[in-house]
């Protein structure tokens, strides 16, 4: 009996030895700790992440047999050139750019009076349960959300008869996919709203009270300096899950294309890849310059 | 100097990267009928046994098990009879189709003729040896050895079944009736804003065949071989169209719904959507307008690299046997390829609503075709455009 539990106790030492040893020997030998630790990390990002970004730039240079379907592995600007001369991408990228700023403004008027209710004007023990009512829409498909709005939106439907009788509603376009995209984006907007607010002091707002100045004003010169990087920060999420949207388009858009569609058309019906990334490099070059464009006024901080 | 290097560094992780796919061979530009043979690849010689499985590329309805609808099962019974277990993929497109074949994970596909003579000279598809499939004696000879499933006489797969694009109109809203393509392409149309089209570059087939008709001095002969003069001229046409349209339509679904709202009434569709708008009781009757219509015609089709060719062989065989033929023919709505397969059919006038033996109506009809360089109308003094050219076409008709 003693003997078995010295002996396990014995085997137990010799497997700790060299782990004892081995985190004696990282103790001493920083540099090693570290690239250890971030071997795992730094590979997803550089191979999945940073990796997949060089495929899409390297595949925009390569052509596609226009018969077979085979990808010609011969590097060209053809794609680019092609892009930039044809009319129509023009239209497309500055059409899906102005409905992504439309449903971004249309987000942040409806999202600044919301989050100011929930965050200084409601009950503090409301305040969580009008944040999960925000959320609730979130557990909800996003196909199921667009297609009810196929329905809400149909000839006929509960928009029309809102509005007076059929045909009065928009209908199936581009203010449909507006209204749609707004309507799926808005809690994405709100929460960092809402976030901001929260971290506003209520003595700032009593103080300014205090000193005279009216609702209007202490909006003005208190509270919208302190959430303007949350706004921002709220629109780099409707802005660029708007720009890379085409389901909600196919679906309520009519014939409107954006440049999810082309990219989309692209890859589905024309098996064009390289055309495709071609394409693809659009929306993120916007982003970039979107988020240069925003990064010093702490909207990022905000994230 | 160093961010030279870089950019080779990066090149190179990209070209690793892709490697992997497109399997780099068929490299020839611009092949195409007229000038190149397809790569040869021999057909099987005989039956030997079922390799227990069979994987399949097929449209949505063409291969079911009874899990959509537990009485629409044509799978079961064929796997219980061979022990080939049956694995489908489904492609939305036959763009996709293409894709997964290049793949060579897959053992046959159910092709249409836009995308079986890309699969044939892309060497990706085996002929077929029709001796071995017994029930190809059976077939409508409307459907053997045309053009989209052989070459020079050699057959490269087994007809499955017809249909064509039909011009459907809500009974109630328009008056009088349509009975020519003219209708979706009228610039004064009343219906503007609530005409629909097939949202696919094939689509330009349409206006091809529209102008084919209206406008002789074009010179066109068969829709998909369409010189730079005709190609710009169906292309103008879809322009105009496109301030008529109020959605182009991919997803059935979608068209039912805007028919029966009546978002959409008057516009391009298929037999079997026709039917679901009827039976979901909207006012709405489909027509084969005068001009005639483009249409499909599909073909299972073995992969030259197929790791099962007899289970693949089994799977042909059975899926145009008189009873499976009729069950899918009735299932996705169209004409059976199985003579005797209209005898099989639940409704015993399926074969007549779908003109299964009706040649005269299917010559009016011109099968989806790939568009390539080489006009498949036999002209060699011009060029045509290829269907690369018509995808980009397509983008810039909608705008």
């Amino acid at each position: 009996m003693t003997s078995t539990l010295q002996r396990s106790a014995g085997g137990a030492s010799a497997v700790r030895g060299p782990v004892r040893r081995l985190s004696a020997w990282l103790h001493r030998h920083a540099g090693v700790r570290l690239a250890a630790l971030l071997t795992a990390p730094l590979l997803w990002l550089v191979v999945a992440y940073l990796g997949s970004l060089a495929v899409l730039l390297v595949s925009a240079l390569w052509t596609v047999n226009g018969f077979t379907g085979a990808v010609v592995h011969q590097p060209t600007l053809d794609n680019f050139r092609t892009i930039l001369s044809d009319e129509v991408y023009r239209a497309v990228t500055l059409r899906s750019v102005g409905v992504a700023a439309a449903v971004t403004a249309i987000d942040a008027l409806i999202a600044l009076p919301m989050a100011f209710y929930m965050a200084k004007v409601a009950r503090p023990r409301y305040r969580r349960w009008l944040v999960v009512a925000i959320l609730t829409p979130l557990w909800a498909s996003y196909l199921v959300k667009a297609y009810a709005w196929r329905v809400l939106l149909a000839n006929g439907g509960p928009v029309d008869w809102l509005l007076g009788g059929p045909g009065n509603g928009p209908g199936y376009g581009l203010t449909a996919t507006v209204l749609v995209l707004a309507y799926l984006w808005l809690p994405y907007m709100i929460l960092p709203i809402y976030a901001g607010l929260e971290r506003l002091p209520d003595s700032l707002l009593e103080a300014s009270g205090d000193l005279g100045a009216r609702a209007g004003r202490t909006l003005r010169a208190v509270v919208l300096p302190v959430i303007v990087p949350s706004v921002i920060a709220g629109s780099i999420f409707t802005f660029s899950l708007s720009l890379g949207d085409y389901i909600t388009v196919q679906i309520v858009g009519g014939k409107t294309q954006l440049i999810g569609n082309l990219v989309y058309a692209n890859i589905g019906a024309a098996n064009n890849l390289p055309f495709a990334a071609a394409l693809a490099t659009i929306p993120v070059l916007i982003m970039v310059i979107y988020l240069v464009a925003v990064r010093r006024s702490g909207a990022l901080e905000e994230l | 100097m160093r961010t030279g290097r870089k950019l080779t560094a990066l090149a190179a992780v990209g070209l690793l990267a892709m490697a992997g796919c497109g399997d780099g061979g068929a490299d020839a530009g611009g092949s195409g009928p007229g000038g190149m043979k397809p790569p040869a690849v021999d057909k099987l010689a005989s039956l030997g046994t079922g390799e227990g499985q069979v994987n399949i590329v097929a449209w949505a309805g063409y291969v079911e098990d009874g899990s959509n609808d537990p009485k629409v099962d044509w799978v079961t019974d064929f796997e219980k009879q061979t022990g080939c277990q049956v694995n489908v993929k489904l492609a939305g497109t036959s763009d996709e189709m293409v894709t997964l074949m290049k793949t060579g994970e897959y053992d046959v596909v159910s092709a249409s003729g836009d995308a079986s003579l890309r699969l044939i000279y892309g060497g990706d598809v085996a002929p077929v040896n029709t001796d071995l499939i017994s029930n190809y004696k059976d077939v409508f000879d409307g459907l053997k050895l045309k053009q989209w499933n052989s070459v020079d006489g050699v057959a490269y797969g087994i007809p499955h079944g017809r249909g064509a694009n039909l011009l459907m109109y809500r009974t109630d809203v328009v008056k009088p009736a349509p009975t020519s393509w003219g209708a979706v392409f009228d610039p004064n149309s009343p219906y503007k804003g609530k005409i629909t089209a097939y949202d696919s570059p094939i689509y330009i087939a349409d206006a091809a065949l529209y102008l084919m008709k209206t406008q002789p001095d074009l010179g066109i002969k068969n829709p998909y071989a369409l010189d730079d003069k005709q190609f710009n001229a169906a292309v103008d046409l879809l322009k105009k169209q496109n301030d008529l349209i109020g959605e182009y339509w991919s997803d059935y679904t979608k068209e039912v719904q805007a028919f029966k709202a009546g978002n959409s009434v008057l516009g391009t569709t298929w037999q079997v959507i026709a039917n679901l708008a009827t039976a979901d009781k909207a006012p709405v009757d489909a027509i084969l307008p005068e001009e005639g219509a483009t249409g499909w015609s599909d073909t299972w089709m073995i992969s030259a690299k197929s790791k099962h060719p007899n289970c693949a062989y089994r799977w042909m065989d059975h899926i145009i046997s008189p009873k499976a033929n009729a069950a899918v023919a009735e299932w996705f709505g169209e004409a059976p390829s199985n003579k005797l397969a209209c005898a099989e059919t639940a409704d015993k006038n399926h074969c007549k609503t779908y003109h299964a033996d009706d040649e005269a109506y299917f010559e009016k009809v011109w099968y989806w075709n790939t568009p390539v360089q080489q006009c498949l109308d036999g002209r060699t003094d011009v060029k045509c455009k290829d269907y690369a050219a018509w995808t980009q076409a397509w983008t810039t008709i909608k705008g």
